[in-house]
């Protein structure tokens, strides 16, 4: 039962509101649902477990993950720093988290070849030292890791600015060094946060198109990430393939997303 | 004497060198190498490659689909989240998550889906085909495309801030004697201007470098339907590197404008 | 000329109004009295229109209220925590009912500016008019939502807890003033509050609700000589519940003398004792005092009989000492069986 309320305007702000979500995102995903089944059920496991098939989402999901981890550490650092230290540049620091959000993805795609690549600023040096990035598995991990990292600081960010002062200096009172303040006090409490933000970075790398393509090669079995090979099975009117891969992959996030959320709820009980 | 809740300042220097080093290695200089690229030659193939009439045309187009995808988000935006802010009603978490939906979905994804419904053997493709309506590979897939995208932006900036605001100002302006939509335009419009400011910026700065979901529908027709990513690659692919850096430089501008924007909104508000 | 009956209302199965009859009389100034989530806030609301009851009527001037929405109602309502717009400055917070009335109705420009004038003179702020709302005191802010909601002319005025957010001192200086306000305009008014001093001090009548319900609506004076049920007497006036045995017309204590009661069944009972109830004389008569405090009314006592700690109100002309023995004698109570 809908309670009723002073305000006008739920009517028309629900109507609208179905409108656009049914038109723009619910119908067109209710195709996704079921058009792989003009296939059959065998034929959607078959054009599901082509070998080609399982290294681009063995790429592809390995890499997100990776490139998730990578920016657990590295986010964690950047948001500690933004929120506890005061040093000339935090601001610029603070707007530079968001530039992954905000640069179109084929302009970071193109920017991270152009800088990884055998002949690039940091390529070369690179190279020297017997490290191939570009066209490699490991510049799909480093362009996933560059998505994904404002995710983790923008998450842990209002967490540790929340904490304030307080429970360290109790932990301090306590006995606790610093480390073992750090440890055992603030480390649990950002727990949850610094979950989410690592599930977010990892749903954002998962699907990952337009930063990846310059900078993966795309050789198949090597280096081909499964959103490209959606798009070349569209290119030869394989509508029911791309849908039934469109929907594994669909179906992979959600499994790691309930995981996540698993390991989010078990940290959140340590805290609260 | 340290307070206990401080680091060594040996310790402080190592850590906020570490993270400016991680900051400027893995994410200004992506952005440094698209100018230093763009300019290699000087300004005079940067201009020209910009003046260029297939690049003119990717201009064109970019800004004619935010145009169109940018207001029917801001409508469908401010809506869902005056409902899901101001009352209580079932379904209300559903409609939430829904409203996310799009932003958990891969790009290349938020195009397929189009080709499954509009493409030549979609559900609905050979009946517009004979009413002479095309929608994928023209401007129409495009802008569906670019609406998928963008379509949590405002919902998901205004959603906490009007919950967070509460009913009573509302509330106070009804008991004066205020109707729906001067409730709306006087009163929480103007509390909400910042935020929703916000939300657009952010709506248009990803219509406007949207790739993956974009590439799918577009058919890559050079000066039909390319917006400027798709031109950036097409240029890219075609060895032209300078010409390529220098559109992918314009959009980077657009990125930059964006954030400064953003932060002074954040400012403001 | 402000009526309610029968009004009932649950959120999520729990009863907030439970059958609620009230009526108000023009011109009186009526409190809300109850703990919190006994409906009185509730109940406001139900009135301006911000909630809608199951069951039940509104009634203003006789006509039924319930296909009436809020902005039609010309009811005056300050919020709890004022809810004054934000982006607007005291001047058109204030004009702000005024001027979104249709255009025939609507007062001209000038008129409008003389009216908020008029009206900050009134709650005293003249010369506050373009400062906004987080540049003001809370008590500033407080009467500006009091202007704002007598700017509409309301045929009631409704008040959520007027003093709630402010300190100890403003709320006395504004109490005396609003109920000086409310007599020189001729106002109705009804306001909540959970404070038992601010409703007794200041109102023509009080309602005191409980779990969705008035249970006694009387005057303060009505209301503390014959509470209608043990929780109202244990709710007003400090009182101390003490188990006693009703015999032969009198309740008998442990530790205390008796007292006279009328119309209590023979039996186990409750007593509650106000300080003004309990009379402290020096001399051994199985108390001591614990603490003697002086408050704006007098000095108070803490005794102690037997294992009770009790409040009580010292013998004029006796300075009492801490640790002294004393003598309680029980001037009154009110008693409910057990």
């Amino acid at each position: 039962m809908r309670r009723r309320s002073a305000l006008p305007g739920l009517g028309l702000a629900l109507g609208i509101t179905w409108l656009w979500l049914g038109l723009i995102v619910l119908v067109p995903l209710a195709a996704l649902m079921l058009r792989p089944w003009e296939l059959g059920v065998a034929g959607v496991w078959a054009s599901v477990t082509e070998p080609r098939v399982v290294a681009a989402l063995g790429l592809s999901f390995g890499a997100a993950l990776g490139a998730a981890l990578v920016d657990l550490p590295l986010g964690l650092l950047i948001a500690w720093v933004v929120v506890r230290y005061r040093f000339p540049g935090r601001r610029v620091l603070d707007a530079a988290i968001d530039l992954p959000f905000a640069l179109p993805t084929a302009v970071a795609g193109l920017a991270l070849t152009a800088l990884y690549a055998p002949n690039g600023w940091l390529g070369a040096p690179l190279a020297e030292m017997g490290v191939k990035v570009a066209f490699t598995p490991l510049g799909v991990a480093v362009a996933l890791a560059f998505v994904g990292l404002p995710f983790v600081v923008r998450m842990v960010e209002p967490v540790l600015r929340d904490l304030g002062p307080e429970a360290e200096e109790a932990a301090a009172v306590l006995g606790a060094t610093r480390w073992q303040a750090w440890r055992l006090v603030v480390l649990p409490a950002l727990g949850p946060a610094l979950v989410s933000g690592v599930a977010l970075a990892f749903a954002r790398a998962v699907g990952e198109y337009g930063s990846v393509i310059f900078i993966a090669g795309n050789r198949p079995m090597e280096s081909e990430i499964a959103p490209l090979l959606i798009v070349a099975r569209l290119e030869q009117y394989d509508y029911a393939g791309a849908a039934a891969l469109g929907l594994a992959m669909l179906v992979l996030s959600f499994a790691f997303l309930v995981v996540f959320g698993l390991m989010q709820r078990r940290l959140r009980r340590g805290v609260a | 004497m340290r307070r206990p809740t401080e680091e060594a300042p040996w310790l402080r220097w190592v850590l906020c060198l570490a993270a400016v080093g991680v900051a400027v290695l893995f994410l200004v200089l992506p952005l440094v190498a698209v100018f230093a690229e763009a300019f290699r030659r000087g300004w005079g193939p940067v201009a020209k490659s910009l003046s260029d009439p297939d690049a003119l045309a990717a201009v064109r187009l970019t800004l004619l689909v935010a145009a169109i995808a940018v207001p029917v988000n801001l409508v469908g935006g401010v809506a869902a989240a005056w409902a899901i802010a101001k009352f209580d009603f079932p379904g209300r978490r559903l409609l939430m998550v829904l409203i996310e939906l799009p932003f958990s979905v891969s790009p290349v994804i938020s195009g397929l889906v189009y080709v499954l419904v509009f493409g030549a053997q979609g559900w609905l493709g050979p009946w517009l085909e004979e009413r002479g309506v095309q929608v994928v590979f023209a401007l129409p897939g495009i802008v569906l495309a670019t609406i998928f995208v963008t379509f949590p932006f405002v919902a998901r900036t205004l959603i906490p801030l009007m919950q967070d605001q509460g009913r009573t100002e509302e509330e106070a302006a009804a008991t004066l004697g205020a109707g729906g939509w001067r409730m709306f335009l006087h009163v929480t419009l103007p509390n909400i201007r910042w935020a929703l400011l916000s939300g657009v910026l952010l709506c248009n700065a990803r219509a406007m470098g949207e790739f993956g979901a974009v590439s799918v529908v577009s058919g890559h027709v050079r000066g039909e339907t390319n917006t400027m990513p798709l031109h950036v690659e097409i240029l890219y692919n075609e060895y032209q590197f300078v010409a390529a850096f220098a559109v992918a430089g314009l959009l980077a501008l657009l990125a930059l404008v964006t954030l400064a924007a953003k932060a002074m909104l954040e400012r403001a508000g | 000329m402000i009526e309610v009956r029968g009004l009932r209302l649950r959120y999520g199965g729990v009863a907030a109004l439970d059958g609620v009859d009230l009526a108000l009389r023009a011109g009186e100034f009526v409190a809300l009295l109850g703990a919190s989530g006994s409906g009185k806030t509730t109940l406001l609301r139900s009135l301006a229109g911000l909630e809608f009851p199951e069951a039940g009527q509104v009634l203003v001037e006789g006509r039924d209220m319930a296909a009436v929405p809020a902005r039609e109602r010309r009811v005056g309502f300050v919020f709890q925590n004022y809810a004054l717009f934000r982006h607007m400055t005291v001047f058109e917070n204030i004009a702000f009912g005024l001027r979104i009335k249709p255009r025939r109705v609507r007062p001209g420009r000038a008129e409008i500016a003389r009216r908020v004038e008029e009206l900050l003179a009134l709650v005293r702020l003249s010369g506050m008019g373009g400062r906004y709302p987080d540049q003001l005191s809370g008590g500033q802010r407080q009467r500006v939502a009091l202007a704002r909601a007598l700017a509409i002319e309301p045929r009631v005025l409704l008040l959520d807890e007027p003093f709630g957010a402010l300190d100890a001192k403003v709320r006395k200086e504004l109490r005396h003033w609003l109920r000086g306000l409310h007599d020189r305009l001729g106002l109705t008014s009804l306001f909540v509050t959970h404070d038992q001093d601010e409703a007794l001090e200041l109102a023509d009548r009080v309602a005191v609700m409980r779990d969705g319900r008035v249970v006694q609506f009387d005057t303060p004076e009505a209301l503390l000589a014959a509470p209608a049920d043990a929780g109202v007497a244990g709710f007003l006036g400090d009182a101390v519940p003490v188990d006693c045995v009703v015999r032969e017309g009198r309740a008998w204590f442990e530790g205390l003398p008796p007292v006279a009661v009328e119309g209590v069944a023979e039996g186990k009972a409750v007593a509650f004792l106000r300080p003004a109830d309990l009379l402290a004389e020096s001399g051994d008569g199985g108390a001591r005092v614990v603490a003697a405090r002086q408050d704006g009314r007098g000095v108070r006592l803490t005794v102690e009989v037997g294992a009770m700690l009790l409040e009580a109100t010292p013998a004029p002309g006796w300075v009492p000492r801490r640790g002294e023995a004393c003598r309680i004698t029980v001037l009154a109570a009110r008693v409910f069986p057990a």
